[in-house]
């Protein structure tokens, strides 16, 4: 089985910090980490790789320095790691970002496409599902668990807003994976010493099967209007009432504030 | 001249401060106050390969470094000075001890074990009578066919009774004295030995510490690690080794105890200020980070001299007196800032303080350092 996760490096924004005046993230001495549903992916690419064996190739578009992830990505047990960097790809948006990695994906061979559910830095969760329709794949968002079953099946467990859904999807297919449903495996030692003598290939823009216009800049129609900070708001309240009490207490908040 | 860690060596810091931070330190204080040896981290570790990072690829280990090594204790020991011990002495003191003077077949047979964690090391020299002056053994190996037999008492012998495989100095002719000394490999299950009393200490609490008694213990020649004769010259150069790994547990130490001031100084108040804008505390603590980063160079440079094959004993010695004196003083400063609240065990810079203590005794206290250090000075 040939298993293909896209992983995106950003910046650890559990230290980011926001410039107040022009509203955009301080990203300077900001550590640069594996987006952590990406993580969660790569966790479940390795663990069906060891149950049923499997090539594990883990590819990422971003600058040269973004190299490290798949470093860490090889030292976590990933066999191959494609880095697509060009200034082609500068500024895109999530639509030329799954252009570009759906281009990448034509050339390769893979049994199932694995994406974290979405990245700490934009959180828009869209560029796995985005890939899976430049692909013509089947996908399963909010993937919690993933068993294989003989004959390329896949049976999944996917998270919803009030519980889960198990689905039998048969493979090629796309999943994209949070983080809360697989723990990330620390880096290996062993594999931490071989991580940089290994081969990260570069692949430039033409290595793709894709139109060029379709790709960065070019390719992105998401425009920034305006980015601004959440004003913070005071820790609400909790109330452990039964039923009949809560809506008591809800009717009188309501009116406290003149809503109704 | 490059003092920069490489980057395999930065991404393996990233890995082990990770697995400090989630792993090792939400149990370090509960791992102090039951004495319990930390047996499913220790697991975890060795699954990771840490249990064998210099160790050479071909005999099963990481095939890392000893600077990666160094920053394994260190980042270990910055949360629980325990672990890292534990880490250190079944590095250096048996692995290494292994590596550096066994023969092939020993190596073949120990190392694969030793570096996956499958077994754990640990090493005796300490007498009785035999501390500071470690060439009055009184332990026995006298020869006996194909075999040796091993009388005596070794104590104060980190990861006793945890470990599968000690290297053990012993007598082979008293007459002889230092060059009458030789060192063994002695498995735990070896006939004749036995673990004996538990020592309970100040602090590395969870660590094993205990006594070991062979009585009439029967080792293959096989066993024996380097020439006859020449088990002085191997403990003093496994010393010289673990000196390092001890510097390292220092310097965690300590420098867990700076990130646990500095965080407090921010929170606590008082005359209205946090303390963290007195210029007191910021000029003390200026100093003690200026001496922790020194010794955070010291350690690194006496590893990779090690690592480049070039003498690092006196490195060694300089690194151990100046991180362990060091870390003594951070974390004795370190339960001054935090009042009252540092002298309770509601914070870890108490745990921090009585396990600071140990590095300026054992692997030599800080006087055989100086001794060493001295040494090197006036050889003509």
């Amino acid at each position: 089985m040939n298993i293909i996760v896209c992983v995106k490096q950003v910046p650890d924004t559990t230290v980011v910090k926001i410039d107040p005046v022009k509203n955009t993230l301080i990203r300077e001495g900001v550590p640069s980490i594996m987006n952590p549903d990406d993580k969660g992916g790569l966790e479940l690419a390795l663990q069906l790789k060891e149950k049923c064996g499997a090539n594990v190739t883990v590819i990422t578009m971003g600058p040269p320095q973004a190299d490290l992830v798949l470093r860490e990505a090889f030292a976590m047990g990933a066999d191959r790691a494609i880095l697509l960097t060009d200034r082609a790809f500068a500024g895109a948006d999530t639509l030329a970002t799954s252009n570009a990695l759906a281009g990448a994906l034509k050339v390769l061979d893979y049994d199932l496409v694995i994406t974290g559910r979405q990245a700490i830095d934009g959180d828009t969760a869209q560029v796995g599902p985005e890939m899976a329709q430049h692909l013509g794949l089947p996908q399963v968002s909010y993937v919690v668990d993933c068993q294989y079953n003989d004959a390329n099946k896949f049976t999944v467990k996917k998270e919803t807003e009030d519980g889960y859904e198990i689905l039998e999807v048969e493979g090629p297919a796309l999943f994209t994976v949070l983080a809360s449903g697989y723990k990330a495996r620390y880096m290996n030692v062993g594999l931490i010493v071989e991580a940089f003598n290994k081969e990260v290939e570069i692949w430039p823009a033409s290595k793709l099967d894709i139109d060029p216009n379709k790709l960065g800049l070019k390719g992105s129609p998401t425009k920034v209007k305006k980015a601004f900070t959440k004003a913070t708001k005071a820790a609400g309240q909790v109330y452990e009432l039964d039923p009949e009490q809560a809506v008591d207490v809800i009717i009188s908040k309501l009116q406290e504030k003149f809503i109704i | 001249m490059d003092f920069e860690l490489t980057q395999s060596q930065k991404l393996f810091q990233q890995m082990i401060r990770d697995f400090a931070e989630k792993e090792v330190k939400p149990i370090a204080a509960e791992v102090d106050e039951k004495e319990e040896f930390p047996k499913e981290n220790v697991k975890k570790l060795a699954k990771l390969g840490v249990l064998g990072i210099p160790t050479p690829k071909e005999y099963g280990g990481a095939g890392g470094d000893h600077v990666m090594y160094t920053i394994a204790v260190e980042e270990l020991s910055r949360v629980c000075a325990t672990t890292g011990v534990i880490v250190s002495a079944h590095t250096s003191l048996c692995e290494d001890a292994i590596l550096d003077n066994g023969t092939e077949e020993q190596k073949q047979k120990y190392l694969p074990k030793l570096a996956s964690g499958e077994w754990i090391g640990a090493f005796g020299l300490t007498e009785p009578n035999a501390g500071t002056d470690a060439s009055a053994q009184q332990t026995t190996a006298v020869e006996d066919g194909d075999d040796y037999i091993l009388n005596g008492t070794k104590i104060f012998i980190t990861n006793a009774g945890e470990a599968d495989v000690y290297v053990i100095a012993a007598m082979t002719d008293k007459s002889k004295g230092n060059k009458g000394i030789t060192t063994f490999i002695v498995e735990a299950s070896t006939k004749g030995f036995s673990i004996g009393k538990k020592e309970h200490k100040m602090g590395i609490r969870g660590s094993a510490t205990c006594e070991l008694i062979f009585e009439n213990c029967r080792v293959p020649k096989t066993n024996m690690l380097g020439p006859l004769g020449g088990g002085f010259a191997v403990a003093m150069k496994t010393l010289d080794g673990g000196r390092i790994g001890i510097a390292a547990q220092a310097l965690g130490i300590a420098q867990g105890a700076m990130d646990e001031t500095v965080k407090y100084c921010k929170e606590r108040k008082q005359f209205g200020r946090s303390l963290a804008q007195f210029q007191n505390t910021q000029f003390q603590l200026a100093d003690l980070q200026t001496k922790i980063e020194a010794s955070r160079y010291l350690v690194r440079a006496a590893a990779w001299k090690k690592d480049q094959g070039l003498p690092f004993s006196t490195d060694a010695a300089m690194a151990k007196l100046f991180a362990a004196e060091t870390a003594m003083e951070m974390t004795t400063k370190a339960v001054q800032f935090h009042g009252g609240y540092g002298y309770t065990r509601e914070y870890p810079v108490e745990r921090m303080m009585r396990d600071a203590k140990i590095t300026e005794i054992y692997e030599g206290t800080s006087e055989v350092q100086r001794m060493v250090i001295a040494g090197k000075l006036f050889k003509k």
